[in-house]
């Protein structure tokens, strides 16, 4: 055969070459095969470092309790104990430093998310004191009469 | 609000309506773009299995149209990559797919199919134009009052011969060798990159109407239809243009050089070509059309007698919200009209270009009731999902997914063709070459 | 240099060396649960506790910046009323991120409906999130490496090598994936990574005030979590999808999608 046959697969070689070439430089050091193989693992490994550097939005109560443990303690035997503060009070952040106060929701909404009388049988929902939020004290706010910690008119 | 409700567009919401039961994150996640991806790459394995037909199996009847198939393919080939571009949320990362393939994912070999298949048609058109380029080098240097365009083409031609200008005898039978070698290695490499295409489809494993080991084959049979469909049709067309223009003593759709050069084809023969070729090809199409409609009935069939969990789902899908689509627009519009078209006899070349176009028809809708009617129903199996195509863009992501990027995507490849046609003359007579 | 470390090293180097040659190689989950014995997460949702107040769903989108306003989310919970004649009527308003406050069902396109009470054999509700598969399909379609499973078992997206092909969107039985709307990436639960691995909790377990979420160390014999998994009668979702959650319910029904 004549040698110009094999010229455009030089210029496929030479294309191959700087694919690769591109490739050595632009792909991260760290992307490989780690622990779980080429199939589950493929990845960058510094991907896994940035999600766990992710901020934390929700801090919990123990952290809560770091400043307010009058509050927690004086909650604990309250009806409403086994609701997280930030389920209310909003996600901490980094608060005090920012932000400085948190904005509490005292919607209605927010109670009838428990409160909204439902027919759910095999559901613990059924054990839920519940009103029709159509008929009960229609647009008043629930704190208006219930203590938002302990709402047990009762109990007040 | 309304500012901050259009930064955060949920992909998808824009064109889906939910009903009954179906997840919060469901959406008609690929729309036209990757019903538009199959469509496309069928059509370019089509019809570069089309120019094959002629070079490795020595088909002398389908000769004028095989040149024309092998540059039309070529122009085809950049709009294939297009509806994936115009799809990914990041089209700036699809280089990615080269860089960090994962060969667990069909998806992946994209970039290294489609440029082996680049690398192959590019070669072959190098093979069959060699001796053009290297007369096109030659005469344009010669020539001392070159136009713009001239002495555009000429730094052109210098590139692409590679510096190979031999076109001694022994030089071009090489060359005519290699084309043989490179169409038949092509033939398998273009069933490759579109069977893919179907197994994209056919591993998702999560979707009970892709779920299908049928599925590549499927796809490779109706992309070799739909390409050779689109062969007939835009043959006809350019030929039709040349027709209307020889009338007028013109000779386009070729080089000045060619068509000056006392080359030029009158009325009568033109015509008794594109007849020619039109009806030659249309009963390899016949061919083709007989296996894809077979193995797509087979499917259905299948999927009615084992009736397995998703039947239900997918019998709604099909017998009532898709019916019209799928019943009407593809089986009866799309195949069985044009299949009896082509049967019935005393074929002329007007009938067989109808009839293509409903083919072309046909396999769009094939196209679209598998990509969007995978996604009509949940995933529960509870609920269904109708896609409405975006006709009025409002932001960029219903232009590309909308009305707009497919026009985009259908006239791409003309517009590609129109350019590389002056460097390739797709309507050379066939004594300028093999 | 000591022989233990030599041996320690040469067993590095090799192991290192043939885990590249054997790249195309399919590795089986057995081989890989060799690679990081102490510690898989898994998480346990009991769906008799749940009460379908939402606050799991509104703290994810808080903690994880998935915008409030938009419609899609990283866990959710589902509604199922079973009616005495066996009819099930499902919804998931919103993905629940207000709770379930009426008692119409969100039908979508086909409007709201009704159960009458006295049609009501059954109704519970079941929450929703990525199920960390053991061998996950999402991981498996992305083309790029761009989403993959870490040594203890959580399946992440790397926000700065996705395509956004939306494969694994597609490849997910369980559509818990979506494009993020900001991002413009795939996004998923990461069973909050980045609170797990320094020891907290999930912000949706945390935010649960029933105890109906658990996250846990599958491979903790005196974990909770392990602990139910293995004494209590639970189940997976989708299974014959083959892909192995890590998701486990108590209680879950027949009825459940």
């Amino acid at each position: 055969m004549k040698n110009h046959v094999w010229r455009p697969l030089f210029v496929v070689i030479a294309i191959v070459i700087g694919i690769l070439l591109f490739r050595a430089f632009y792909v991260p050091a760290d992307f490989g095969s780690h622990d779980q193989g080429y199939t589950f693992g493929y990845h960058r490994l510094g991907n896994e470092q940035e999600w766990k550097d992710y901020p934390e939005k929700y801090k919990g109560n123990d952290y809560c309790n770091e400043c307010h443990d009058d509050m927690i303690e004086e909650l604990e035997s309250a009806g409403h104990s086994t609701i997280p503060c930030e389920n209310c009070h909003g996600a901490a952040f980094d608060h005090p430093d920012d932000p400085e106060k948190l904005s509490i929701d005292r919607s209605r909404e927010l109670c009838i998310r428990c409160h909204a009388k439902l027919t759910m049988p095999s559901s613990g929902r059924n054990d839920i004191p519940g009103i029709d939020p159509a008929q009960h004290n229609k647009g008043e706010e629930c704190s208006e009469c219930h203590n938002p910690h302990n709402p047990s008119l009762e109990d007040m | 609000m309304v500012e901050q409700v259009a930064q955060m567009v949920v992909h998808g919401e824009a064109w889906t309506i939910k009903d009954l039961f179906v997840l919060p994150n469901e959406y008609v996640y690929w729309s036209i773009q990757i019903v538009m991806y199959p469509y496309m790459t069928g059509l370019v394995a089509g019809a570069f299995v089309l120019s094959s037909l002629y070079h490795v199996f020595n088909v002398e009847r389908l000769k004028e149209i095989a040149r024309y198939a092998l540059v039309f393919s070529f122009a085809l080939l950049p709009v294939a990559m297009m509806p994936l571009m115009l799809h990914l949320m990041q089209p700036l990362r699809g280089i990615h797919v080269l860089m960090t393939p994962h060969f667990t994912s069909a998806i992946s070999a994209f970039g290294i199919v489609f440029m082996t298949y680049a690398c192959i048609v590019a070669a072959e058109i190098w093979f069959v134009y060699r001796k053009f380029i290297v007369e096109s080098v030659h005469r344009l240097n010669n020539k001392q009052d070159r136009s713009g365009l001239e002495s555009l083409l000429l730094p052109i031609y210098k590139v692409i011969s590679l510096g190979a200008m031999d076109i001694s005898k022994e030089a071009l039978d090489s060359d005519h060798k290699a084309v043989k070698f490179l169409a038949a290695l092509g033939i398998p490499v273009a069933c490759f990159l579109h069977g893919y295409a179907g197994f994209i489809f056919g591993s998702v494993k999560a979707n009970a109407l892709w779920m299908t080991p049928l599925m590549p084959v499927i796809f490779i049979c109706s992309a070799v239809v739909s390409g050779i469909a689109l062969c007939i049709v835009s043959y006809y067309i350019f030929m039709e243009i040349r027709k209307w223009a020889a009338k007028r003593g013109k000779n386009w759709l070729l080089p000045d050089a060619l068509a000056q050069g006392g080359t030029a084809i009158p009325v009568e023969q033109l015509r008794s070509i594109q007849e020619h070729e039109v009806k030659m090809t249309s009963k390899y199409l016949l061919i083709f059309m007989t296996a894809a409609i077979t193995l797509e009935i087979l499917d259905m069939i299948f999927r009615g007698y084992t009736a397995v969990k998703s039947w239900d789902a997918l019998r709604m899908v099909i017998y009532e919200h898709d019916f019209m689509k799928i019943f009407v627009y593809q089986y009866g519009l799309g195949n069985f009209l044009p299949f009896l078209l082509l049967l019935v006899p005393g074929l002329s070349t007007r009938r067989a270009v109808i009839a293509s176009i409903l083919v072309l028809f046909g396999v769009f809708m094939m196209r679209w009731n598998v990509v969007i009617g995978g996604q009509a129903f949940s995933l529960t199996f509870a609920g269904f999902m109708e896609y409405h195509l975006p006709i009025i863009p409002h932001d960029i992501e219903t232009f590309k997914e909308g009305l707009g990027g497919m026009l985009s995507v259908i006239f791409a490849p003309f517009i590609i063709f129109y350019f590389l046609n002056m460097i390739f003359p797709a309507f050379m007579s066939d004594d300028e070459a093999h | 240099m000591k022989r233990r470390d030599f041996l320690k090293n040469t067993a590095v180097f090799v192991a290192g060396a043939s885990v590249s040659v054997s790249a195309l190689d399919f590795i089986t989950p057995k081989e890989l649960f060799a690679a990081n014995p102490q510690l898989k997460w898994g998480f346990l949702v009991d769906t008799h506790k749940c009460v379908g107040c939402g606050f799991c769903v509104k703290a994810c989108k808080t903690e994880n910046d998935i915008p409030f306003e938009a419609n899609v989310t990283r866990t959710w919970v589902e509604r199922y009323v079973i009616k005495k004649d066996g009819d099930v009527v499902m919804d998931s308003p919103k993905g629940a991120r207000d709770g379930f406050t009426t008692k119409l069902l969100d039908q979508n396109h086909s409007g709201m409906t009704l159960v009458p009470e006295n049609e009501i054999a059954q109704a519970f509700f079941v929450p929703k999130l990525c199920n960390h598969c053991t061998t996950p399909a999402c991981v498996q379609v992305c083309p790029v490496g761009a989403t993959y499973q870490t040594a203890d078992g959580v399946v992440l997206v790397d926000r700065s090598w996705c395509i956004g092909c939306g494969y694994c969107i597609m490849g997910c039985p369980y559509g818990v994936r979506f494009f993020h709307p900001v991002e413009h990436v795939a996004d998923k639960c990461t069973f909050c990574y980045h609170r797990i691995s320094k020891g907290g909790d999930t912000a949706c377990a945390q935010a649960c005030p029933f105890d109906a979420r658990q996250i846990g160390n599958l491979k903790d014999p005196n974990d909770p979590v392990a602990q139910a998994v293995l004494n209590q009668r639970v189940g997976v979702l989708r299974d014959e999808y083959g892909t192995k959650p890590n998701v486990y319910y108590i209680g879950l029904n027949k009825e459940v999608r």
